[in-house]
């Protein structure tokens, strides 16, 4: 039925002649909108999964409070400043898997022959992987992590020294945080083309890196920091902003300025990205069924 | 009876080798257990070096638990994953009323072919991370033949408590149709309670006492307290895998009775 519709609001839309990306923004929003309309459906079901997801990811933070009722500070961080550490990194996975976190089905598309349908349509096949059964419940997770984060700099709010640029830093951090994640996230779903249903490959570096981010630096070993300031650089998305805001130097000794390379970093890696999703796209052979 | 274990075995056999298949999805789990295995660690090591001896383990005692778990997570489905999605949906298109005319019992036969998948994913997923996590850390692994076997059999009595609860969420398709959210509501509840996000011991007072007393810590906490040496007496190891074997009876016997209540609120609609 709601394919029925999707295809037929297609039907309308005349050859492309605008900008490709408006093209795939529009594309987005038709899908997104037909997958909101079909969640409606079981209100039920989708109230629980909001609070559900919401839950999920508070859990772990409760997990990190029942930590620190045995213990003043981890790694040298208290309470309050985990939790900036956790309610930025958990709002930007939020946001990035809100908006692009369905690429991880690409690996059942690809198996079950179902990508061929997307090609065929007028809109950018990322659009659609992206839109693909959009879940709308992921609001929980963003909620959450942002309710965490105001409370961090709430909590935090007299032993910093807010200046301009650190208070630009706190939004700057969450939006450029879910610009990596979002950027992994096509990464990994260029890489199901080549490894078939390896959707769990890409949750441990979301995830993953995010059970990792909400913990301070100084916890792991330092080659682990390097691999993920240098390799995938999932330290601009809250670990180099954060230590700047909290006035506390990197174990990698990079320089304060660094701090705010976050935007220009998800920049740089949305480009592998986005060349390794064409490539993988050009080499898709269908199964043929 | 005999044709009843060798029915219930075929279909094991057949859930374990319909797993098997899936070679990629096997390698990235591996992959997945391992890096979050690495995470977990290093955040232990933090919170047991500030306070040593937390929750009645040394470290390398604490460690052992992060790489175990990570080894059982995938066979006991505490993150999800499972036949109770392919079972609710069975409920939504109807093709439960093909499953209900079959000449086998609706819940052995979705326990032979989960524990099937289990069996297969704790070959596939388990051993690999442990072996990793060994090499990398100094793990509490006990030497004593008798003490993996006992943990053997509280993984098995895990296995089976997870099965009884994801069968009582399967079923509730019938009334609800669409499963999702409570899924995801027991994933929440699986991971929190089960010992995964931080081992129960470690919880406060008498919350601490109330959670480990939950069915939830029958399919991780247990085990692991076995593997650990917790429960090193006769007595005390045998009290363990009896709160195990309640928990299991108690609620395969719910699933029973919610499966009764479920088989007659069927309308099979002629095609």
């Amino acid at each position: 039925m709601a394919e029925a519709v999707l295809e037929r609001e297609f039907a309308a839309v005349e050859v492309p002649r605008r900008g490709r990306a408006r093209e795939g923004l529009r594309g987005y929003g038709l899908i997104v909108a037909m997958w909101i309309r079909s969640t409606m459906t079981y209100r039920t079901s989708f109230a629980l999964s909001v609070v559900g997801n919401a839950a999920i990811t508070l859990l772990d933070f409760v997990a990190v409070c029942i930590m620190f009722s045995h213990v003043d500070e981890l790694g040298g961080f208290t309470l309050p400043e985990i939790a900036l550490l956790y309610g930025s990194c958990s709002a930007s996975l939020g946001l990035a898997d809100l908006l692009l976190g369905n690429t991880d089905r690409i690996g059942v598309r690809i198996r079950d022959g179902s990508l061929d349908t997307m090609l065929v349509r007028p809109v950018p096949v990322l659009a659609q992987v992206a839109a693909d059964r959009f879940a709308l419940r992921r609001l929980g997770r963003v909620g959450q992590g942002v309710g965490v984060l105001a409370w961090a700099v709430w909590a935090l709010g007299p032993q910093v020294e807010w200046t301009a640029g650190k208070v630009l830093l706190v939004p700057v951090m969450v939006l450029a945080g879910a610009g990596i994640f979002g950027a992994v996230m096509v990464a990994g779903a260029a890489f199901q083309f080549l490894a078939g249903d390896a959707a769990e490959v890409q949750n441990s570096f979301t995830y993953g890196g995010c059970a990792m981010l909400q913990y301070p630096p100084t916890v792991f070993a330092k080659d682990l920091l390097r691999g993920v300031t240098f390799i995938v650089p999932l330290a601009f998305v809250n670990w180099l902003p954060a230590l700047y805001v909290l006035g506390r130097p990197d174990p990698l000794g990079l320089p304060g300025w660094a701090a705010y390379l976050s935007p220009l970093v998800a920049f740089a890696v949305f480009l592998p990205a986005s060349l390794a999703w064409r490539a993988g796209v050009r080499s898709y052979r269908s199964t043929g069924s | 009876m005999r044709r009843r274990v060798r029915l219930y075995l075929a279909v094991a056999a057949g859930g374990f080798r319909r797993y098997a298949t899936y070679g990629t999805a096997t390698a990235a789990g591996v992959f997945t257990n391992t890096v979050f295995g690495f995470i977990v660690a290093y955040t232990y090591i933090a919170l047991w070096d500030e306070r040593p001896g937390l929750g009645g383990y040394d470290q390398a005692q604490a460690l052992t638990f992060v790489w175990v778990s990570q080894s059982l997570l995938a066979a006991g489905a505490l993150i999800g994953g499972g036949f109770q999605e392919e079972l609710q949906e069975r409920v939504r298109t109807g093709d439960i009323a093909v499953d209900l005319y079959r000449p086998a019992d609706l819940q052995m036969w979705w326990l032979a072919a989960d524990l099937g998948r289990a069996a297969f994913q704790l070959a596939g997923r388990g051993v690999v991370p442990l072996v990793v996590g060994a090499l990398a850390f100094r793990l509490a692994l006990p030497a004593d033949p008798l003490r993996w076997l006992l943990f053997l059999v509280s993984v098995l009595l895990a296995l089976t408590v997870s099965f009884a609860v994801r069968y009582l969420l399967g079923l509730a398709a019938f009334w609800l149709m669409d499963g999702s959210g409570i899924n995801m509501m027991a994933t929440v509840v699986t991971i929190f309670f089960s010992g995964m996000l931080l081992p129960l011991t470690v919880f406060p007072g008498g919350f601490g006492e109330f959670v480990q007393a939950l069915p939830w810590a029958a399919m991780l906490q247990v085990p692991m307290d076995v593997l650990l040496g917790r429960h090193a007496g006769a007595g005390s190891a045998a009290g363990a895998l009896g709160f195990q074997a309640v928990w299991a009876f108690v609620l395969l016997g719910a699933g029973r009775l919610l499966q009764s209540a479920a088989t007659r609120k069927v309308v099979v609609q002629g095609g």
